[in-house]
């Protein structure tokens, strides 16, 4: 029995393969059309990737600066240090002594003589400040709340950065960066859901045209599992090689198109990622597409057949 | 070896296409079936090969009893039954070779199995030399030759031909009858369904005269005359 098992898996391989052969221009014609679908959905990947790198590192310099009054000890600093980082929302605090926002000062205004002699005329002027980032920007409500409360808002000097126009640009940013992550999670969704429906459907016209051979070995007393079989084993490879194929036309994109990407972009998505991340995540990309392709081919094969199956 | 008891089926749209047909065929008989286009042969086939179920009455073959036959048994009775079909029903991506190997690869046989048998077949058929043409390299009556050592191949004990010569010019025809009498020589029982009158007149065997669905007459030595 269970040599009779290892024989049958043995003929579906080889009939299948031998089918693959045989049924070339079909074959090419399937493979063609999942090329297409599975690159686009490629690119749309690495689309995506690419927008969420520059909204990461658009958010990335979000910041809240604290301004303290000259006054507050290092116990009451380091208190408040302690109540920012409990809120959970703290990837690190930075803290400038007066010394250095002065030094920091200076070096940004290099240039502007008029501005650093008026400086130097008085003592320092210019507050001690820590410098918060946040690990999420769309949050950061979580530690205005706790600058507020008045015994940590009678520390502060000035009003926070988080506070006025620039809270209303961050939170505009904020929001909008929320909402495009979304959106590109949504696209990619429907992307893949059409591109199944298109090879699906490519796979159902392929065995449609070849629905005779179905009847004619179901009516010679061949097993739906045998049936089946190679006609499954023929759609992976379909998937396989579409997916190597949507690889290479991915890859031969970005390096030949990147560069004029980048110029159409106007500077506002950072293209040069995309060719790094197809690098950095070549091989997951690589074992994804033929997954994909060899899972959505098996699937859509094992379903078009039953129907022909059914009947007979 | 073929029975079947009052055996009627109806279609909803076409009306009655067998009506109360009994016939018991004895094991390596010939027997040939004959009747006009419509009479209901083809679907007596289709019974045969479990294509469709009858509406009434019963059918066994080679034993197996069709009412208690499950969906999952259907293949295993074709694979006892070597049958043969008017349009031949060759894989048109397969070999002469492939496409007889094909009938002993579902069954299960090993490669060297069908190594040893197949060459034995294909001389039988008269085919030596043709493994490796496919379908359409051939002529209708190799192809028909073909479909025969496909469903001999497994040595059924039971062989059912569906009109086979209806598509072939006389001289193919009568190679392929002389196949299947060769055939049944070696102890197969033969069903074959026909409205070739120069060939039912030849062979003087059993015929059944089937007509509007029902058997008209059931001679040991028949003879036919086209109506």
């Amino acid at each position: 029995m269970k040599e009779h098992r290892f024989i049958t898996f043995e003929r579906i391989i080889k009939n299948g393969v031998v089918n693959f052969g045989r049924n070339i221009w079909l074959a090419l014609a399937a493979i063609a059309m999942m090329s297409i679908t599975l690159t686009i959905l490629l690119f749309g990947v690495v689309a995506n990737a690419t927008f969420s790198h520059t909204v990461n590192d658009l958010t990335s310099h979000i910041d809240v600066s604290v301004y303290l009054k000259d006054n507050v000890s290092a116990s009451q600093r380091q208190q408040l240090v302690q109540q920012l980082n409990a809120t959970g929302n703290v990837k690190n605090i930075v803290y400038q002594d007066k010394a250095t926002v002065l030094k920091l000062y200076e070096q940004a205004n290099a240039g502007n003589t008029d501005l650093l002699t008026a400086i130097s005329e008085t003592s320092n002027p210019l507050p001690a400040k820590l410098i918060i980032s946040p690990i999420d920007p769309n949050n950061l409500e979580t530690i205005k709340t706790v600058l507020d409360k008045p015994a940590n808002a009678n520390l502060q000097s000035d009003p926070t950065s988080y506070s006025g126009d620039r809270k209303a640009a961050i939170d505009k940013i904020t929001s909008a960066t929320h909402f495009f992550e979304e959106a590109g999670i949504v696209g990619i969704a429907i992307f893949v859901l059409i591109s199944m429906l298109i090879i699906f459907n490519t796979i159902r016209m392929a065995i449609f045209n070849r629905r005779d051979e179905l009847v004619i070995m179901r009516l010679l007393g061949a097993s739906s599992r045998f049936i089946r079989g190679p006609f499954v084993v023929e759609t992976m490879l379909y998937g396989a090689v579409a997916a190597a194929i949507s690889l290479i036309i991915c890859a031969a994109l970005f390096a030949i198109a990147s560069q004029t990407l980048q110029a159409s972009s106007l500077g506002l998505l950072d293209i040069s990622y995309s060719g790094h991340f197809f690098r950095a995540h070549l091989w997951l990309i690589l074992s994804g597409q033929i997954m994909a392709g060899i899972i959505i081919g098996a699937a859509s094969s094992a379903f078009a057949t039953r129907r022909y199956l059914r009947q007979h | 070896m073929i029975l079947l008891d009052r055996v009627s089926k109806t279609y909803n749209r076409r009306g009655s296409a067998l009506e109360r047909v009994s016939l018991h065929i004895e094991p390596k008989e010939f027997v040939i079936i004959v009747g006009q286009s419509g009479a209901g042969k083809t679907t007596l086939f289709r019974l045969l090969t479990r294509e469709e179920k009858p509406t009434s009455g019963k059918i066994v073959v080679g034993g197996i009893d069709y009412d208690k036959l499950k969906d999952k048994d259907i293949p295993m009775l074709r694979r006892k039954i070597g049958v043969v079909f008017q349009d031949f029903k060759l894989l048109p991506a397969k070999t002469v070779y492939e496409n007889v190997a094909f009938a002993l690869e579902i069954a299960g046989l090993s490669n060297a199995e069908i190594k040893h048998t197949i060459p034995k077949v294909l001389d039988l058929v008269g085919l030596k030399g043709k493994e490796n043409n496919y379908p359409l390299e051939l002529s209708g009556g190799e192809r028909q030759r073909v479909a025969i050592a496909r469903a001999v191949v497994r040595q059924p004990k039971i062989l059912i031909a569906d009109e086979p010569t209806g598509n072939l010019d006389p001289k193919h025809a009568w190679d392929v009858i002389k196949v299947l009498e060769k055939v049944n020589k070696f102890g197969t029982t033969v069903l074959l369904t026909t409205h070739n009158q120069e060939i039912v007149n030849a062979l003087r065997r059993r015929v059944v005269t089937i007509k509007d669905g029902k058997i008209v007459s059931d001679r040991a030595v028949g003879q036919y005359k086209n109506a």
